[in-house]
Order: structure tokens, then sequence, then C-alpha cells
């Protein structure tokens, strides 16, 4: 009836996972029956779980992501601390529980913290930045948010029932083969990537769709602002990767199910493929997060420089470059496998090419500065800390390139200390910056510059504090994943790196404040023009928060930085554009379709881990049902009348006179 | 008890190959500092000469687009990464690690088993062989032909330079010499489940006729190592204490690449049992 589920797969010896878990399902009740009593449940219900709205959608991503965040962090005290103790000792954390530890870190990171971070910023901004008011399929990116929730849902639930994987965040065969890991752990990992797969490579397809087919009119390609075409760039490699990545790991789904021998060590099965494949998705999954940030980068960094982006056709040559040459450096990860001098030259030169591309990048950031009146805002820390970090961390990877040296320091934890030196310094930094960046847009208020600001430190400083001694660790010879050690020579490096994640956590606590004090004091903070940095791009043009619609008219787009133009106008005549004349706009309806479906997803994913093979047919049948019925709808849309768009429009012209008053003609808008 | 093995790290080398290694690293390196200090210095200075409340800085809000500067913004990265491109070429083709290495003397020849969690060390020729624990003669090249009896491994001394994985079904190769007599931590680089972290051994480099001592009473001690032997062996277990083997049956290596001994069963009952133990419990 229940499959290979018993009470026993509730780890009732093991007060950790124990604890942390009713903390966590006490904390989720509280919540709930908080909501339900307090009478919120239909506005959530209406305004947000059942929302089509793209900005609404890529809040949550966001909200998900911080939540993830907060979990993957978790682990990395665990670790720290674990590594910091277990010198000569046992440490606090057995092997068969560390292992999950490190391995569900490396899952929610990239899945379930970053990848939403990046996902979100990109729902909320890119369709604002092209001039629309929506992406083209809004019911289908309700759906993908709820399946990358039920991903999250599963990997969490994996801490109280059963077990998660104890192979590391990529399960190479033949470990992850149903012979060395018998466990549901590695199923878990496979069932929640498989289901929120699905919902990454939704949001590619439709967010190609919408870079493609929707933008404002007059929004040509070399137009648009950077984040829109490194927005498309990271879209492309998913619409690209992710197959490849759902293939792979339905492969040994077949193999841990149905006794296929694809990756297994017997019947000529063979893992080398299993190897190459993952990472021909899994190096491109590094760009999809990394070129969103670059695109945040060069928003934040060219509005508080008050300059445009300098360079901009060579970004967009840089990005589509990186965009290819990704595909073609997968062996990097493994070269010593053995594969000779020749193809170890060709990916190490192809690996370093990209390099190229970055540096463009970099020194585009660079001159974008040059010349500017820059103001050191959070956003703008955020990015200066990232110049600095990313360019060491990118030199070190490099370093990796060179096959010589990667025979040195393969998976030690230099290794370690080069990704979390790109991806913290790269994509988390990017992921801050654009939320302290957009945050005035989506809610009406800016976040409070004195927190943000102790956040970024603190962040900055934790980093190299905690990861400076992880390269060293790695230069003396320490291998990842290592549970516990004999060699004294690691073990001051380790308590100094424990150190570090302290400070670290002071930071989060920091961010943790920034928000609730913005919250508290968001009268004072209040964004009345929908422009409080001086902005360039369409989304600036907007009221603060943007009505459902967006744009009362659609903008018309004469060149780049459109808004900056606007306002320059204005300035210039000392005029609004005139009163356009408002008709009524069509918006999709909301829709519960994306929630239900990852509803039974959840339910379909949970039964196929646990083998309870009637629940897995009740779970899909309903899931499909869902669809169905969604196809079957008769009304889709619905009319907000003229007279509402105008008296919305006319509010937030009337802020807008109020500025233009208070700038006279010849000064600039600075 | 804390390891008497040193362990320097990669970056006090004990034998050509990590020397070498080394230096290509240390190259690769100096060619990118010589960019990126300048560059995070420049980002420095840019941000704080032209930051707003400067007024002497020169406010230039439409410059975007400057044809010579892109042509350098361009060119220096690609110069750098040809140059690094060179470095990576010829540093593939010189360290691949299954290239012999020049010297007078032939190389001893060791076969490498990664087992389920401790690494078994066959000397064919000797018809001798060790359990986490390596010997080799110093100054003499040393070959190793690697497999795995299970999971994944990588066979890495840091000290002696390049790492190999070690996989089921198939042999990699790898060349090192220790230049030093020394005790060196070796360890696998590749996460092979629960017993890794006790996955380390020493290799001890001694001269070479410590090294011919060490073999003739490895010759007198220590059980037999053929088939049952080895199955014996490749069942789960950690930190196994170094032990020799006697002797060797020959041809045992070859059985076990090819499958003719079969790989390790894995924990204990896996396919078959029903129930699940999370965390390994009881």
């Amino acid at each position: 009836m229940l499959g290979k589920l018993t009470i026993d797969a509730i780890p009732w010896d093991q007060p950790i996972p124990l604890i942390a878990g009713c903390v966590v399902f006490a904390v989720a009740i509280a919540l709930v029956l908080w909501v339900i009593l307090k009478g919120h449940l239909p506005y959530l219900w209406r305004e947000w779980i059942t929302s089509v709205d793209h900005k609404r959608i890529g809040v949550m991503y966001v909200l998900l992501g911080m939540v993830m965040l907060v979990r993957g962090f978790i682990d990395a005290i665990m670790m720290r601390s674990q590594q910091a103790i277990a010198f000569d000792a046992p440490g606090y954390l057995p092997p068969e529980h560390y292992d999950q530890v490190f391995s569900a870190h490396g899952t929610i990171m990239i899945f379930f913290a970053a990848m939403p971070l990046m996902i979100g910023l990109m729902n909320f901004a890119v369709p604002l930045q092209l001039g629309v008011r929506d992406v083209a399929f809004p019911t289908l990116n309700s759906t993908s948010f709820w399946l990358t929730a039920t991903g999250a849902l599963l990997v969490n639930l994996s801490l109280v029932i059963g077990e998660f994987a104890r192979t590391g965040w990529l399960p190479y065969p033949p470990l992850s083969e149903l012979r060395y890991s018998p466990g549901v752990g590695v199923d878990y990992y496979l069932w929640a990537l498989q289901i929120s797969g699905v919902g990454t490579l939704l949001t590619g397809i439709n967010f190609v769709t919408t870079i493609l087919k929707i933008r404002a009119p007059g929004m040509g390609y070399l137009r648009m602002p950077m984040f829109c075409w490194t927005s498309l760039a990271a879209n492309l490699l998913i619409v690209a990767a992710f197959p490849v990545l759902t293939a792979t790991l339905a492969m040994l789904l077949l193999d841990r199910y149905l006794g296929f021998h694809f990756f297994t060590n017997t019947a000529g099965g063979n893992m080398m493929m299993f190897i190459n494949l993952i990472w021909v998705w899994g190096h491109p999954e590094v760009y999809i997060l990394v070129l969103p940030a670059f695109g945040i980068y060069s928003e934040v960094i060219s509005t508080f420089s008050s300059k445009p982006l300098f360079g901009y056709r060579s970004m967009v040559m840089a990005t589509m470059a990186i965009c290819l040459i990704s595909f073609l450096v997968w062996l990097h990860h493994f070269f010593t496998m053995g594969a000779g001098g020749n193809v170890n030259g060709v990916f190490g030169i192809a690996t370093s090419i990209i390099a190229v591309a970055t540096g463009v990048k970099v020194y585009n950031w660079l001159f974008t500065m040059y010349g500017g009146r820059i103001r050191f805002t959070t956003p703008m820390m955020w990015s200066m800390g990232f110049l600095i970090t990313f360019v060491i961390g990118g030199m070190t990877g490099v370093l990796l390139a060179v096959p010589p040296a990667d025979f040195l320091l393969h998976n030690s934890l230099f290794l370690v200390a080069h990704f979390h030196n790109v991806i913290i310094g790269g994509v988390l930094f990017a992921g801050f910056a654009g939320i302290t960046y957009w945050f005035p847009k989506a809610f009406g208020f800016r976040l409070h510059e004195g927190w943000g600001q102790a956040a970024f430190w603190l962040s900055f400083l934790g980093f190299y504090v905690v990861f400076v001694p992880l390269y060293a660790m790695g230069l003396l010879g320490m291998t990842r994943r290592l549970q516990h050690y004999e060699v004294a020579a690691w073990h001051p490096w380790a308590l100094v790196a424990a150190g570090g994640i302290v400070i670290m956590a002071l930071a989060a606590l920091c961010q943790a404040m920034q928000f609730v004090v913005s919250i508290r004091r968001r009268d004072e903070l209040k964004d009345e023009l929908g422009d409080p940095w001086n902005g360039r791009s369409l989304e600036w043009s907007t009221a603060s928060p943007p009505p459902v619609f967006n744009f009362a008219v659609l903008p018309n787009v004469r060149g780049e930085e459109p808004y900056w133009q606007i306002k320059r106008r204005a300035i210039e005549t000392q005029q609004l554009s005139p009163e356009p004349r408002y008709e009524a706009i069509e918006m999709p309806r909301n829709s519960p379709t994306g929630f239900i479906t990852a509803f039974f997803c959840t339910i379909t994913g949970f039964a196929l881990i646990w083998h309870i093979w009637w629940l897995m047919g009740v779970g899909i049948a309903a899931a499909y049902a869902v669809f169905v019925w969604f196809a079957w709808r008769d009304v889709e849309e619905y009319r907000i009348p003229a007279e509402e768009v105008a008296r919305l429009d006319r509010e937030r012209r009337g802020a807008r006179e109020k500025w233009l008053a208070e700038h006279a003609p010849e000064s600039a808008p600075a | 008890m804390p390891l008497a093995a040193c362990s320097g790290g990669v970056l006090e080398p004990q034998g050509p190959v990590g020397d070498a290694d080394r230096l290509i690293m240390f190259n690769a390196l100096e060619i990118m500092l010589v960019i990126v200090v300048p560059t995070v210095a420049a980002a420095l200075v840019f941000a704080w000469w032209f930051r707003a409340a400067n007024t002497r800085a020169r406010y230039r809000p439409d410059w975007a687009y400057s044809g010579r500067l892109e042509l350098i913004i361009w060119g220096i990265p690609l110069l750098v990464i040809m140059f690094i491109g060179g470095v990576i070429w010829i540093g593939s083709h010189q360290l691949d690690p299954y290239k012999a290495l020049a010297s007078r003397h032939k190389p001893l020849e060791v076969q490498v088993v990664s087992l389920d969690w401790k690494w078994l060390f066959i000397y064919p020729d000797e018809r001798i062989a060790s359990v986490n624990e390596l010997v080799v003669p110093t100054g003499i090249p040393v070959h190793f032909s690697l497999t795995s009896a299970s999971v994944m491994n990588s066979f890495f001394v840091p000290q002696l330079g390049s790492m190999i994985a070690t996989m089921n079904g198939m042999v990699t190769q790898l060349y090192l010499e220790a230049g030093h007599p020394g005790d060196f931590y070796g360890e696998s680089a590749q996460f092979s489940g629960d017993g890794f972290s006790d996955m380390h051994f020493t290799l001890r480099a001694v001269a070479a006729d410590r090294f011919q001592q060490w073999i003739a009473e490895a010759r007198q001690a220590g059980p037999d190592l053929d088939r049952a032997g080895y199955i014996a062996l490749s069942e789960e277990s950690q930190k196994v204490r170094p032990f020799t083997y006697r002797s060797v049956e020959p041809g045992l290596f070859q059985a076990v690449v090819t499958r003719e001994l079969p790989p390790e069963p894995g924990p204990p009952g896996s396919i078959a049992s029903p129930s699940v133990r999370p965390r390994g419990a009881k």
C-alpha cells in the first residue's frame, strides 16, 4: 500500500534532522494557521498563488530563492563547523549525514536558491524593460514557478522522511546506482530535479518567445537593455541544455527503477557517458546563472554612474559569444580522467577563450564608470564587490583550465573556493544588487541604505575570510567532501574559515534586518515618482509598484535608453508628452492551473520516490486533468476599462509634473 | 593519530612531475596577474575618482563608445589568452599523465585498485602487494596502471604531482617519480561514499637498496593474495591499517579490469532488500 515507506523512514535516532524537521514543520504550520486565522487566505489565493502576473511571479521566485538560500546556508554552517572540529576526531556529523549535507547544499544552492533568484529577477524586470504587459505565456509562467517550488519541497521533505542523496550534488554513477546507493536519497534528488527541470525548461521557452516576439513598438534588438540580452542568452541556454539534463537523469532513473544498464559497472554500462552528459548541461548551467547576473551589473553600474553602458554592442557580442562557447568546454570538469594531451589541450583553450569575452565585459564596466558621477548606493556596492571578487575568481578559473594545474587542484578545496568565488561573487552579489535595485519598483518603497551597506560589507569580508583559507587548504592538498581528516596543516585554515562563516551569518542577519526595517519605515522610504535611482530603461517610466498592465499605453521606443531620452525631452521642453488616448486593456485572468498541477506533481514525485504506484497513477492523472481543464476554458482575459487606465495613469503623470517643475531646463537630469 | 606523513601540498613538490605541474601553474598565474592586478586597481581608482562628490572629475554623460578603446578592450584579453593557450597546449602534452618520464632507469610497475574504501597496490614484477601503503624507490620512475573495483576514485599524492581517475572496467595510467626520500600523504580525490574520508594512504619513498629490502621483508610475511583473498578484501571496510601480501596471483589485476572478478557488491543486501534504512542507521 505504501511502497517502501514505513515508520522507520523517519530518522528517530538522528536528533539533528529530526529537531530541524520539527522546527521547520512547526513554523510552516504556524504560518499557515496565522494566514488562515487572520483571513489572509483569500487575498493570498487571489493575488499571489493564482496570479499569472509576471511581477508577482517574479517576487515569489525571489522569495523562494531567499528561503532556500537560508536553508543552503545552514548546510554550509554545518559543513564548515564539522571540518573545523573534525581534525583527528569524528566531529558531530557522521559520514552518512555529512554526505547528505554537502549533497543537499550544492543541489539547493544551484537549483533552488541561485536559479530562482535569477529567474525571479528576470520575470520581474524583463517584460517591464521591454515595455510590454506580460510574458508570452502567463499561465505557463505560473506553472513553471510552482513546479520549481515542488522540487524545493521534495528536497526539503527528504530531511525528515527518508534521506537525501549521499553522492554529491551531481550523482556520479556508479556510486549513484542502486547497487552502491540503495536508499531513496538519490531518488529524491532525481525526481525533485526532473519536476523542477520541466519548470525551468518552460521558463526558458517562455522567455525566449517573449524576448524574440513581444517587445514595445520600436524596441529593436539593439535597443534592448543589456539585462534583456543576457536574459535572452541565458534562456537560449536553458532551452538547449535542460533537455540534456532531463534525458541524462531519466537514464539514471531507468537504471535505478527498471534495471537498465546505461551507467552501471555491469552489462555494458558506461559511467563516463553520464559524466560527459551531465557536464554538457552543467557547464552551460553556470552561464545560465551568471549571464543574467552580468545583465544586472550592467544595469546597476550604468544607472549609478549616470552614464549609458560603455561599448553596448561589444557587450552584446561578448554575451552571445559566451552563450555559444559555453557548450564547448564541458570536458574541463574531468581533465583527470585521462583523455590525453590533444583533447585536454583543446578543451583547456576553449575554456580560456570564455575569459576573453568575460574580460571584455569587465573592461566595459570599468569604462562605464569612467567619466561618470558614481553614487555608491547598496546595489552599486554589490557591483563593485563583484568586479573585484569576480576578477579573482575568473583568474583561478583560467588557472584550473590549464590541465597540468588542474592535475594538482582538481576536486580540491581550491576548486571549491574557485566556484564559490564566481557564484557568490557573481550570482549571489547580483541577486542582492538586483533585489535592492528593483525592490522600490516592485513595492513602491526603497530598502534601507544603512542595513544594506552593512550586509554588503559583512558579506564581502566574510566571503574572503571563508574562501581564502579554502584556496590555501586546496594548495595544501586537501580534497573536497572530507568528513574528517588527520593532516595537521589543514586544521588552522579550517578554523579561520569557520570564523568567516560567522561573519557571513552576521551579513545574513543584516540582510534580514534590512527587510524588516524597510517595511516598518516604508512611509519615509516611499518612491512617489516611480524612478528612485534616476533610471534609464523603461521599467522606471511607470509607477512603483506598476499597475497590473505595466504601461497605460505601450511606449514608443526611439533609441537606446528610451526612458532617459523621454526625461531629457521633458526637461528641455519643460512639459510631459501630451496625454495619450486611453483605451481599455485586456489582461490574462488568474489561474490556479500552475498551483494545482504542481500539487499533483508533488504527490507524483513523492509516490515515485517511495514506490507507491497507485498514488503515482492518481497524481499523474490529476495533474494531466488540470491541464485539460485549463485548455477547455471559455474566458481567457478580462478587460480593464479605459477610465480605470486613465485614472491610474493620471496619478502617475501628476507625480511626474511635480518632478518636472523642480528641474530647470538647463540642468541635465541628475 | 595524526599522520606521520607530511603534506606540504602541491606547492612543495618532491618529484619531477610535481615540479613541472607547479611551474606551469605559476607561469599561468603570473601571466594573468599582469592584467588582473592593474584591472582591479583601475576599478578602484575609477570608482573613487568619479564618485559623485568629486567636483574635479569631468562628467561625460554621453561617452559610451570609443573604437580605439574597444580594440584594446578586446585585444588585451585576447593576447593574454593566446599566451595562456600556448601554455595550455604545451603543458597538456608535456605533462600528459600517460607520457613516460625521461629516465635512464626502467620504470617500476605498480598496479593500483581502488576499493571501498582502501587502496590495493600490486607490484606485478615483484609478485607482492600492499594495502594503504605504497613504497617506491627514489629517483626511479613509477608506472602506475589503475582501475577501480567499484565506484570512481582518483589517485593523488599531492607532493608528487598529477592525479588520475580510477574507474571500473577501465585502466588509466600515470607516471610519477619521487625525487627525495620521505613519507608523503596520498588520498582519493574523488568522493566515493561513506568511507571516503579514511581512504588515504602513505607513499613512502626510500632509497633503492631500502626498497629491495622492503620487498624481501614483504615476501616473508602476510597473507597470499589470490582470487578468494581479493573477494574478501573487496568487501566494504573502513580505516584499514596498512599491511602487505607475501604473494599475488598472476593476472589478478587483469581479472579485475576485465570484470572476470566481479565489481564489488556494494552495501550488504543492497538491491534485494526491500526496506529502507535512512542514514545507514543500525
